[in-house]
């Protein structure tokens, strides 16, 4: 199973619709993407915090349909 | 808490440095457990490796004791660190040799 980056950057604004959402596909494979998403909403939460916020938006497709997703996560500021 | 969960945690309480992964410290079966390994191993951290692939209750267990849905994992006594992407970052940044030195561990 893979999925479109277009479809994860939907989904993650979807929960952080401030975000900024650049997704790169790694391997042209359809499965191994980075992404790097910058949210006002990631200020005062910890690193672990905003990648949860991130993997959240997801609903369950990290470590599942989406196997690897390596995230850059970064706050930002207005 | 599950028994899995509570044997987890046991884990992660009684070792300074665990780390959750896919196969092993001496034979990473994926390259973002390879890359945990590397950075640990680089910065002389004893450490104990988990092997998710040994146990399908380890593997669901530990995406459910963190909320977090990958491995690896980095605990640090008893504290989850974070990812792959985040141990990285800290070990980039100097974060992470600050962090196991406040930890009396490196």
């Amino acid at each position: 199973m893979a999925m479109a980056a277009a479809e994860i950057e939907r989904f993650i604004k979807e929960a952080l619709p401030d975000a900024s959402v650049d997704i790169r596909d790694l391997a042209g494979d359809g499965n191994h993407y980075a992404a790097t998403v910058m949210s006002a909403a990631f200020k005062g939460k910890s690193r672990v915090q905003q990648h949860q916020m991130v993997y959240a938006s997801l609903k369950g497709r990290m470590g599942g349909e989406l196997h690897a997703l390596a995230l850059t996560t970064s706050i930002l500021e207005n | 808490m599950t028994d899995i969960s509570k044997w987890i945690d046991n884990e992660v309480k009684t070792n300074d440095v665990v780390l959750f992964m896919k196969g092993t410290p001496e034979m990473p079966m994926c390259g973002f457990s390879g890359k945990a390994t590397q950075i640990l191993n680089h910065m002389g951290v004893p450490f104990k490796g988990i092997n998710v692939l040994d146990s399908d209750e380890v593997r669901q267990g530990i995406k459910e004791y963190t909320n977090w849905p990958t491995v690896p994992q980095l605990y640090v006594k008893g504290e989850f660190v974070g990812g792959s992407d985040i141990m990285m970052e800290m070990f980039q940044s100097g974060e992470l040799k600050q962090l196991l030195t406040e930890k009396a561990i490196a």
